[in-house]
């Protein structure tokens, strides 16, 4: 077994990496979420529609976040657009 | 006053009884009174790893409906005089419980303990909710693996939501990170997550990892809480998340692979 293990081919070590990867993705959007008012996800939504309508920025390009301070929330929107493409 | 620490983790089957178990031994060891509650109602188990499945006369369930005083449903351990538990009722449904109740039985334990431990179900519903509203301390039971970790970050949410201490703004329940079935050698191997990684994960302090071990499953065969069942890695490792959780600092022991030599082969440990 262990030998054959070493013969294993190395796209099959290191699962826990992608495990790590996957997690973070999923934890950040949960925490991202988490005290967030009930319209926050159809918000970001419609959103990013806007957004990718006027820009080709996609997904990855476009950070949303929603802050609280005392008595405010503050929503922040931060979008990379690539330079070449305004439609 | 007591304090109360709720013992969860949203995903099933990761360790939260044998926890319970370990760290009410634990605790009470180390002198404090302690009492386990088990929070599983219909689906009680505490008393079976604590070895006094044959002395539930009255539960927490009578308790909260008045068919008996608190004192009557205790059942002291075996084997520490100042370590008792509270079982769950088996045969009552999850609704019997109700807040007044909860709280009525939780204030009257901590007059006369130091620690009350929560056990708690499975789940989010209403005995994982009732387990962790009235906590002033939180141990999640996290294994390396990315249902239980991400479960985990789900209670930690709720921890932070709806619980008593952040419902009425007091300050926040004290939240500590216990690995369970932690495997140096998958984890060197690089198939699973360690533990680091899930820490940078969670961002909860770290109370210690128990390894993956043989010595669990013999101690609740057995019915004797795992640190007070002989010598073994897991018992260690929760003696120490114990000291750790009562503010010692100790270094981890078992985090890291090590191969064993020759002669540790032959003669074992």
């Amino acid at each position: 077994m262990r030998l054959l293990d070493y013969f294993r081919s190395p796209r099959r070590r290191g699962s826990a990496q992608k495990a790590k990867d996957r997690l973070q993705v999923i934890i950040a959007h949960g925490r991202a979420n988490r005290n967030s008012p009930e319209y926050f996800p159809q918000l970001r939504e419609e959103l990013l529609e806007v957004i990718k309508k006027y820009t080709k920025a996609s997904n990855e390009d476009i950070k949303m976040s929603l802050e609280r301070e005392g008595s405010y929330e503050i929503l922040e929107l931060n979008v990379t657009i690539p330079t070449t493409d305004t439609k | 006053m007591a304090k109360i620490v709720v013992v969860t983790s949203g995903k099933g089957g990761v360790g939260k009884t044998t926890t319970s178990a370990a760290f009410g031994a634990g605790l009470a060891l180390k002198g404090y009174r302690t009492v386990v509650v088990d929070f599983d109602i219909g689906l009680r188990n505490l008393d079976l790893i604590m070895g006094c499945e044959r002395r539930v006369v009255y539960d927490f369930v009578n308790v909260i409906q008045g068919d008996a005083n608190i004192n009557q449903a205790l059942i002291k351990a075996k084997q520490l005089d100042n370590l008792y538990i509270l079982p769950a009722s088996q045969t009552k449904d999850k609704d019997a419980l109700t807040q007044e109740g909860v709280e009525m039985i939780l204030e009257s334990l901590r007059e006369t303990f130091d620690y009350v431990i929560c056990d708690s179900p499975a789940g989010i519903e209403r005995g994982a909710y009732f387990a962790m509203y009235f906590a002033d301390e939180a141990i999640i039971v996290t294994n390396p693996e990315v249902s239980s970790v991400r479960d985990s970050d789900r209670i930690l949410g709720i921890l932070a939501s709806k619980s008593k201490r952040s419902v009425e703004n007091m300050e926040p329940i004290k939240e500590h990170l216990l690995l369970a079935r932690y495997n140096p050698k998958r984890v060197k191997d690089g198939d699973m997550l360690s533990v680091e990684d899930v820490q940078d994960l969670l961002d909860i302090p770290l109370l210690g990892a128990v390894p993956e071990s043989e010595a669990v499953l013999m101690a609740s065969n057995r019915g004797v809480p795992v640190v007070l069942d002989g010598k073994s890695d897991a018992g260690d490792a929760y003696t120490d998340a114990v000291a750790r959780f009562l503010g010692e600092d100790l270094p981890h022991r078992f985090l890291h692979y090590q191969k064993k030599g020759f002669f540790s082969r032959l003669f074992g440990s």
